[in-house]
């Protein structure tokens, strides 16, 4: 059937004007067959396996954005939790495989590669345990690896022993790279319910359910649908969940699209479509701004977790019209760090912390860059992630924590991360003391699935 | 045979002779315009051509030159494969 022009000067529009783009193409890799008891072998193993099925990636993606004139944004690569195929490795061994990791990332011109990660919500094994004593040194050496580790799910509880060492491991490596305003945080994901077919940084990673390699693809547009409600500023919210459920459906269909054209190019089977809408610090691509939009004063004021609630779900609706496949984390990420709109929310004292922690009831992702005060204890910090693990839990969500206690920085202090990573206004965290909670260690058990109010 | 279609799209200040310049590039490559329109995009002109690439083997070429045609003219012009419209719009 012709297309109207109309819904070509739409098209043209979403993509010049309101920063519709593909956020990300990821390609996920199963590294489980480059185990090897010498760890020079499984390096070469790791970096080969990478760099071949990985190889055509960028130039694929750089082609497949020109000719259908839909930007993407950001080509990556998740692979196997490296704790799976650590085995006897030592810690300064896991050091020396998140090189092999960085250094394959850099051959291929990838920004970030995600899953120097363990999974230990239930227990940790020897590798899971090489892998959490070597995180803030690979992390601090590394420029382009992310990391993350599970501490928690539904069905198992929140493994409170992790939670705790994850207060050290955050706070040692924020201390590793002070000079750098603790950046090595930004890069490391502590998960409740993480998912195994995530493309968004820095909590990717190639679940052991899936097969060698797959494309993940992941959409977004916040800049579209605050456009699109621009122009229905009447709208009852019946009526405003239908304008973000259209506009989302046609972001979500040029995503698959791209997304397949990519896949059959390089040759990996399509994955899944990731529905989140995620931020950039580009002006209107906001989060906070869609919130405002629908009728908030400013973000973080009474009324924001409904209006957030509202928005995810109509996301999720649309989206899940649009593709057969949807997957991933599919829901709405408020990073403060690059959301201008949550940044000024902060700055203007609208935005609290227990406001964003209670909005991640409502959508994805948890407590995501935010900046602390360089005084948060790694007590404290593990009382945040057990509040947040806790939260997803209950919820049978996902939930995560990245926050970056900057060392030597005091509340209301402005740090900058830099490119994507944007920056964030320090925020302060409860001076009482979560030591005696944290210390008692043990494993929280798995709640209820029914009684469920 | 199926035709193979793209958009191109002119989007800028508007002025005399961005339709003679843009299809003269598109006849130098022997690309047939099949349809044409010109409208006013939140206060900018916006023209919109579908052009036949079934024969086009080198889109990036011509994606270049069409681009270098618009700087010389100070506006904006793309080149894109239609499937991008038809799976946006249509179910």
């Amino acid at each position: 059937m012709n297309i109207a022009f109309n819904e070509i000067t739409e098209t043209i529009r979403m993509v010049q004007m309101e920063n519709l783009d593909i956020r990300t193409v990821t390609i996920g890799i199963s590294l489980r067959d480059c185990a090897d008891s010498d760890i020079e072998k499984l390096k070469e193993n790791v970096y080969n396996k990478i760099t071949t099925y990985a190889k055509d990636l960028t130039t694929v993606a750089e082609q497949v954005e020109k000719e259908y004139g839909v930007p993407i944004i950001n080509k990556r690569i998740s692979i196997t939790p490296v704790s799976e195929i650590l085995g006897n490795a030592t810690v300064a061994e896991a050091v020396e495989v998140a090189k092999s990791l960085d250094q394959a990332a850099k051959d291929l011109g990838v920004d970030f590669i995600g899953g120097y990660s363990a999974l230990t919500h239930k227990g940790v094994t020897k590798g899971d345990q090489t892998l959490i004593d070597s995180l803030p040194e690979a992390l601090s050496v590394t420029e382009r690896v992310c990391g993350s580790v599970s501490v928690a799910t539904t069905r198992t509880g929140i493994n409170m022993d992790v939670v705790k060492q994850m207060g050290h491991v955050i706070s040692d490596a924020a201390e590793r790279t002070k000079d750098q305003n603790g950046i090595a945080c930004a890069k490391l994901v502590v998960f409740s319910n993480p998912v195994e077919d995530n493309p968004f940084m820095a909590g990717a990673f190639h679940g052991t359910g899936e097969g060698e390699a797959v494309l993940n693809v992941g959409v977004s547009g916040p800049g579209v649908v605050l456009s699109a409600l621009k122009r229905y500023p009447e709208a009852d919210l019946g009526e405003v969940s239908e304008v973000i459920k259209n506009t989302v459906f046609k972001i979500t269909r040029a995503g698959e699209l791209v997304g397949r054209q990519v896949a059959e190019r390089i040759g990996v089977p399509f994955g899944i479509l990731d529905l989140s809408l995620a931020p950039t610090n580009a002006l209107n691509d906001s989060v906070a701004r869609i919130l405002e939009e629908i009728g908030l004063e400013r973000v973080g004021t009474h009324g924001t977790i409904a209006a957030l609630a509202l928005m995810n779900d109509a996301v999720k609706k649309g989206g899940a019209m649009a593709s057969s496949y949807v997957g991933g984390l599919s829901g709405a990420f408020i990073p403060v760090s690059e959301d201008e709109g949550m940044i000024e929310g902060v700055m203007e004292g609208s935005l609290s912390l227990s406001k964003l922690e209670a909005m991640t009831c409502v959508c994805s992702v948890g407590l995501d860059m935010i900046a602390l005060t360089g005084d948060a204890s790694p007590a404290t910090l593990s009382g945040i992630i057990a509040d947040e693990a806790a939260i997803g839990m209950i919820n049978k969500k996902t939930t995560a924590v990245r926050v970056i206690p900057v060392p030597g920085k005091e509340e209301g202090e402005m740090i900058e991360f830099g490119g994507l990573l944007g920056r964030a206004p320090v925020m302060g965290v409860n001076p009482y003391s979560s030591e005696g909670f944290v210390n008692r260690g043990g494993r929280i058990p798995a709640p209820l699935q029914a009684l469920i109010n | 045979m199926e035709k193979r279609k793209a958009v191109v799209s002119v989007i800028g200040k508007d002025q005399v002779g961005i339709i003679a310049n843009v299809t003269n590039v598109l006849a130098e490559y022997k690309l047939n315009v099949l349809d044409i329109s010109q409208t006013i995009v939140e206060e900018y002109f916006t023209m919109i051509m579908i052009i036949d690439v079934k024969e086009a083997h080198d889109l990036d070429a011509i994606r270049k030159v069409l681009q270098e045609t618009g700087e010389n003219l100070g506006v904006q012009i793309s080149l894109q494969l239609e499937e991008v419209f038809q799976s946006m719009h249509r179910i």
